[in-house]
């Protein structure tokens, strides 16, 4: 299936899942819709450097806070629309996953994951000294109750579930097109070893600085709309540990080597969140994310993708 | 005529470890020069600042009429230096076939222009053909054995379609017939034109092989010649069995 082709198809379930809930008419679907949307585009983003490149990224908070604070900072000196504060984040963000990417790309394992959770601190700080956005006490954004689009009025909340769910369009066919293509062949063989991609050819160093670059962007993307979100936005719940560990929970739980895993994880975990927060409690959130991960790493360490595909060919093998 | 490969004067060292001193070294188109020495000499060190893994502190590496020096070693490899690993390193969440394909789609298809998706598939399996590894283009490296793994390292290399192959101990841990095997696909990679240095501890394997021979101990090259008069040198054999 070709790239068009698929999008269409991704515009079109995007769109008949929109208007199942606004004819639904429950606006809490949007609002936790709008996070587990969020989760799809983070693990998605993830997964172009975590998974297709090996590199474990341990930051995905500092781009997702960064994305959010370039709203904060943009509604305070000019407000603009979001759409095109999704577009400045990412810019924003782009160019500082290049500049992590230069920095710490000759680190390996463990030290490269801790090399961008230092990032994530230092980004932290930075914001919670910087009066203009807030500083420590955070920043309000107030936004209307409803929302002019093509004559019709609807919800702020589903205005905001439109635009996660174009982002997560986004997110998804940047990720599918690219494992389909030469530059998945070439993350994948830094995957595998990096020695041997340089010998064989591979341009390692520009093939990671693409990555960290579009995860990067990607992860802004998904942080942009937030501070409409949520209302009130702190340093604490913008560069929140939970984005880190769910971005990289999300993706191994689903399988890290194709497209569908971080998709098949953010749904299913992020679902699995909402409901424990909303029967539950948001404290357990954390836990549930890790237990799964260590069951998944035991039972099944390539994801359920992984899973279903050793399965299906023990069933052909049949 | 110029040579194909030029060493000037090399030196690396690691810490106050000299691996590399001086090394003077040239291999003419079409050749098939063996490199020699005991373990520790410095062999695969001059296969990595050849090659661009390592760069090396002193001294010049002409390749095809251009300094290396200062490339990476994928640049490199896009100008026709292409080599195996000592150990194997094979891409092992790939199919053969995928492991073929990646030098094809990022060296030959620079060089030769973009292919034709179904073209680079044939190619893929034309280059497996040629070491005998076509009916498992679907398997993955784990299902190998040592000789398949070091035919399928040999293949990814000429994938890159290069006009010098450094193959660093192809034969280690070999026995007698998988040896001849991997001699026959050297020579036939030879007639194609490849350039060709052979690292290797198997004498009978280096002899049969090589049109000249050079000798490297402890980061010197102490011989370089005919193989049967070096072979003969009063300092190389001190160098392999003593005083």
């Amino acid at each position: 299936m070709n790239t068009i082709k698929f999008t269409l198809i991704c515009l079109l379930v995007g769109a008949a899942v929109f208007v199942g809930g606004h004819l639904f008419g429950v606006g809490y679907l949007f609002f936790a819709g709008y996070t587990i949307l969020q989760f799809v585009v983070l693990a998605s983003a993830w997964n172009i450097l975590g998974g297709y490149c090996g590199y474990v990224n341990f930051g995905s908070a500092a781009f997702f806070g960064l994305g959010a604070y370039t709203t904060v900072f943009f509604y305070k000196f000019f407000p603009l629309p979001i759409p095109l504060l999704i577009v400045i984040a990412a810019i924003v963000c782009g160019v500082v996953g290049f500049g992590m990417g230069y920095l710490t790309l000759r680190l390996r394992g463990a030290f490269f994951a801790i090399a961008t959770l230092a990032m994530a601190v230092v980004l932290q700080t930075l914001v919670v000294n910087w009066d203009y956005v807030g500083g420590s006490r955070g920043a309000y954004i107030v936004r209307d109750e409803m929302i002019p689009i093509f004559g019709y009025s609807i919800e702020y909340i589903e205005y905001l579930f439109l635009l996660m769910m174009a982002v997560s369009i986004i997110a998804i066919v940047i990720s599918r097109t690219i494992a389909r293509t030469q530059l998945g062949f070439g993350f994948a063989s830094i995957r595998d070893d990096e020695l041997a991609a340089e010998a064989t050819g591979v341009p390692t160093l520009r093939l990671k600085l693409i990555a960290t670059t579009l995860s990067g962007a990607l992860m802004g993307m998904a942080g942009a709309p937030f501070p409409y979100y949520i209302g009130y936005l702190q340093p604490a719940s913008a560069f929140g540990l939970e984005y880190g560990v769910n971005s990289i929970a999300m993706p191994i739980i689903g399988g890290t080597t194709s497209w569908v895993g971080p998709l098949v994880g953010a749904l299913l975990l992020g679902s699995l969140q909402q409901i424990a927060t909303v029967t539950i409690s948001s404290a357990v959130n954390l836990l549930i994310v890790g237990l799964l991960l260590v069951a998944f790493v035991v039972i099944a360490p390539n994801g359920l993708v992984g899973l279903v595909q050793e399965r299906l060919k023990a069933w052909r093998r049949k | 005529m110029s040579p194909l490969l030029h060493v000037s004067n090399i030196s690396k060292r690691f810490g106050g470890f000299v691996a590399l001193d001086g090394i003077e070294l040239e291999v003419q188109q079409g050749e098939r020069l063996g490199l020699i020495g005991p373990n520790g000499s410095g062999k695969s060190t001059l296969v990595n600042c050849i090659c661009g893994t390592l760069q090396n502190e002193q001294g010049e590496v002409h390749f095809d009429g251009a300094a290396m020096d200062g490339l990476a070693a994928h640049q490199r490899t896009h100008r026709g230096l292409a080599r195996t690993f000592q150990l194997p390193r094979p891409f092992h969440s790939m199919t053969l076939a995928d492991n073929i394909r990646i030098p094809m789609l990022f060296t030959a298809h620079k060089r030769s222009g973009p292919l034709h998706a179904d073209s680079v598939d044939a190619r893929c399996v034309e280059l497996l053909r040629l070491v005998g590894l076509h009916d498992k283009a679907r398997q993955m490296p784990r299902d190998l054995t040592q000789v398949e793994m070091r035919k399928l390292e040999l293949a990814r290399a000429v994938a890159a379609e290069p006009k010098l192959l450094i193959a660093d101990e192809s034969m280690a841990g070999l026995s007698h017939s998988e040896i001849d095997d991997i001699l026959a696909l050297l020579r036939q990679l030879n007639e194609r034109g490849i350039t060709i240095i052979l690292i290797e501890h198997i004498m009978s394997a280096v002899m049969s092989f090589s049109q000249r021979l050079a000798v490297l101990v402890t980061g010197k090259k102490i011989a370089d010649g005919k193989p049967e008069d070096v072979v003969r040198n009063p300092e190389v054999v001190r160098a392999y069995l003593g005083e």
